[in-house]
C-alpha cells in the first residue's frame, strides 16, 4: 500500500495530501462549533443540543448515545446553512460583501500547508521525517504572514456591510491584530534562538523546533513550555487575541456591537467566517503545540521515536511509515483537541475585556513583557551555549 | 454615627497578573463541566406544579357529575381581556338536574386572549371555573386555541366539593320548602 503511494508522482501525491488535509480540517471546524455548544452547555449545567436525529437512524440501537452527544445537530446545522435563504442587505457593496467570507477561509486553510502535523519513521534513513504539505525553511514566518491575512476579511466584511456596528468590529479587529501580532512574534523568537545553534544552518522550520525538543538529554527532551514559560504564556494570550476568541472577541462582541463584523451576514457566508475562526484556532493551537509542547511527542523526555522503537519491539508493523505517521498524527490531534477545549473552557470562564483594556494590555503589558523576555533569553542562551 | 473605614488593600502582583484568578475560575468552571446537569428536560420530565398554580382556566363538575356553572356570566363580565364568551341556556324540565337553575349552552374561553389572571375563578359564585395546572397550550390555528365547553370540562374534570349546594337544594325542595 505505502509503496504504491510513494511511487505516485510527487505532484499528485501533494494534491491528494492537500485535499485530505482540507477534507479533515473543514469538518473538524464544523465539529468544533458543535463541541463549543456542548462544552458551553455542560459548563452551564445544561445537557446542550441532544435532540436532532435522522428518523431512520433512530431505529438503530445504541445510537441514542450519539444523539445525546448532539452529533446530528452538526449535520443539521450544516444543512440549515446551505438551505437558508440568502439575504443580501440592499445597502452593501456586493462585490466586497461576497469577497469577505472567501478571504476569511482561504488564508485560514492555506496556513495549514506550513504546519507539520506529524512525523513518520523513514526506515531507509532511520530518521523521523515530517508529514507536511510544504516542508519549507520559512515555516513559522509563512504561517504568521498568511494567517494574518485573515484580518482583511474582517475589515472587508465590516466595511462592505455599510453599517456602523460591523464597521466598528472591523476596525477593532485590525487594531487588535496589530497590537498582539507584535508580542506574539517577539515571544517566539527565544524558541528559535534556542533551536538554531550558532554557526549551524539557521532555520525557521517548525519541524526543526519539534526535533529540538526530541533531542536526548535533560534540556533536549524538555518541552519549551518548561524552558520558556513566559514565552508560552505571551504566545497563548496573543493567540487568543489573534483568533478573536473570548475574552478578546472585540470584533464581534455582541454586547456592544450586536454581532460585530458579521452582523449583516447570514447562512453559508456567515458559516464560512465561523469555519475560518475554527481553522485559525486549529492552526494557532497546532503552532503552539509544536513550539511549546513538543508537537507529536507523547510526553516530555519521551520522544515519538522512543515510543515507536519501544512499540516496534512488540510488532514491527509500528515502524511502517503509514502506521507510525498515523500514530504521530493521532498524538498531535489529541493535543490539538485538548487545546481547542481550553479555548472553550476559557471562553466560559472569563468575562470579555473592555476595548481599552485590550489595548492597554497589548501595548503596556504584553509588549514590554515580551521584549524583556526576549532580552533575557537572548542573554541566557548566549551564556549556556558559550559554556 | 460612627464610621468604619474599610481599608482597600492594593492588589498584589499575582492579582494584577490575573493568573491565579483565571486559574481559580477555570477550576470552578471545570467542576461545573463534570457536575450532573441541572436542566429539566421538559417534554419527558415535567416540573412539579405547586398547588394554587394558575394555569389554563377550566370548568369543573361536582362529584355527582353535574355542571356547576349556572351561566351567571360573572366571569364573562370580569374577564379583563374579554376572553370568555357564554351563551346561557335553560335546563330541560324533565332532566334530573332540573332543579339546577341554569347551565351554559356554550362556553368558550379564547386562550389567545386569556392572561391567566384568575379573576374568573375569584368571581365565580359556584366555584365552577378553576385555573388548573395545564400550562402548555399550543395549536396550529386560532380556532384550535379557543376552548369550547366540552374541552373545558375535559380539562377540568371533577374537583372535591365541600358544599353540595344542589343536593341541599334538592333536599329542601323535596321537604316542601320550594320558596327557599
Ligand atoms: S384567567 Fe383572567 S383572562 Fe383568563 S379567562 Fe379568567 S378572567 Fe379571563
Ligand atoms: S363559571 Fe362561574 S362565574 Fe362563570 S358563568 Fe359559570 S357560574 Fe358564573
Amino acid at each position: 500500500m505505502s509503496e504504491f503511494y510513494f511511487s505516485l508522482p510527487l505532484l499528485l501525491r501533494l494534491a491528494l495530501q492537500g485535499v485530505a488535509v482540507i477534507a479533515v480540517l473543514f469538518p473538524l471546524a464544523g465539529a468544533c462549533s458543535m463541541a463549543e455548544r456542548k462544552v458551553s452547555a455542560w459548563i452551564q449545567g445544561r445537557p446542550g443540543p441532544s435532540r436532532a436525529i435522522v428518523p431512520w437512524l433512530a431505529w438503530i440501537p445504541g445510537i441514542g448515545f450519539l444523539q445525546r452527544l448532539g452529533v446530528f445537530h452538526f449535520t443539521a446545522d450544516g444543512g440549515k446553512m446551505f438551505l437558508k435563504e440568502d439575504v443580501i442587505p440592499g445597502h452593501v457593496n456586493k462585490f466586497y460583501y461576497y469577497l469577505a467570507p472567501l478571504v476569511a477561509v482561504v488564508p485560514a486553510l492555506c496556513t495549514v500547508v506550513f504546519v507539520p502535523f506529524g512525523a513518520y519513521w523513514d526506515a531507509a534513513t532511520a530518521m523521523m521525517k515530517p508529514i507536511i504539505l510544504a516542508n519549507t525553511d520559512i515555516g513559522i514566518l509563512a504561517v504568521f504572514a498568511v494567517s494574518s491575512l485573515g484580518v482583511y476579511s474582517l475589515i472587508l466584511a465590516g466595511w462592505a456591510s455599510n453599517s456602523k456596528y460591523p464597521f466598528l468590529g472591523g476596525v477593532r479587529a485590525s487594531a487588535q491584530l496589530i497590537s498582539y501580532e507584535l508580542s506574539m512574534t517577539l515571544s517566539i523568537l527565544p524558541v528559535f534562538l534556542w533551536v538554531n545553534v550558532p554557526g549551524g544552518e539557521g532555520t525557521l522550520s517548525l519541524f526543526a523546533v519539534v526535533e529540538a525538543q526530541t533531542q536526548p538529554g535533560f534540556f533536549g527532551g524538555m518541552w519549551n513550555i518548561f524552558l520558556m514559560p513566559l514565552s508560552a504564556f505571551i504566545f497563548m494570550v496573543a493567540l487568543f487575541a489573534e483568533t478573536n476568541r473570548q475574552p478578546f472577541d472585540m470584533p464581534e462582541s455582541e454586547a456592544d456591537l450586536v454581532g460585530g463584523f458579521h452582523t449583516e451576514y447570514g447562512e453559508l457566508k456567515w458559516g464560512l467566517f465561523f469555519v475560518a475562526e475554527y481553522a485559525h484556532m486549529f492552526i494557532g493551537s497546532g503552532v503552539f503545540m509544536i513550539l511549546f509542547c513538543g508537537g507529536w511527542n507523547p510526553l516530555p523526555w519521551v520522544s515519538l521515536a522512543d515510543l515507536l522503537g519501544w512499540l516496534g519491539g512488540f510488532a514491527p508493523i509500528f515502524l511502517n511509515p503509514v502506521v507510525s505517521g498515523l500514530i504521530a498524527i493521532g498524538i498531535f490531534l489529541a493535543k490539538l483537541i485538548f487545546s481547542i477545549f481550553v479555548f472553550m473552557w476559557v471562553r466560559w470562564t472569563l468575562p470579555r475585556f473592555r476595548y481599552d483594556q485590550v489595548m492597554k494590555m497589548g501595548w503596556q503589558k504584553l509588549l514590554p513583557l515580551s521584549i524583556g523576555n526576549l532580552i533575557f533569553y537572548a542573554i541566557a542562551i548566549a551564556i549556556i551555549e558559550r559554556s | 454615627m460612627s464610621f468604619k473605614t474599610v481599608e482597600r488593600k492594593p492588589l498584589t502582583l499575582a492579582e494584577r497578573t490575573y493568573i491565579p484568578q483565571i486559574l481559580g475560575g477555570m477550576k470552578t468552571t471545570f467542576k461545573h463541566l463534570v457536575k450532573p446537569k441541572e436542566t429539566l428536560e421538559y417534554p419527558e420530565a415535567r416540573p412539579a406544579i405547586l398547588p394554587g398554580y394558575r394555569g389554563v382556566p377550566t370548568l369543573v363538575m361536582d362529584p355527582n357529575g353535574r355542571e356547576k356553572c349556572v351561566s351567571c356570566q360573572l366571569c364573562e363580565f370580569v374577564c379583563p381581556p374579554k376572553a370568555i364568551r357564554i351563551k346561557p341556556g335553560e335546563i330541560a324540565a324533565e332532566s334530573t338536574n332540573a332543579h339546577v337553575e341554569k347551565a351554559p349552552e356554550e362556553f368558550d374561553i379564547d386562550m389567545l386572549r386569556c392572561i391567566y389572571c384568575g379573576l374568573c375563578q375569584e368571581v365565580c359564585p359556584e366555584e365552577a371555573i378553576w385555573l388548573q395546572n395545564v400550562f402548555s397550550v399550543s395549536g396550529y390555528s386560532r380556532d384550535e386555541m379557543v376552548n369550547n365547553k366540552q374541552r373545558l370540562y375535559e380539562l377540568g374534570g371533577t374537583l372535591p366539593d365541600q358544599h353540595f349546594k344542589w343536593d341541599k337544594k334538592k333536599a329542601a325542595e323535596e321537604a316542601g320548602n320550594d320558596a327557599h
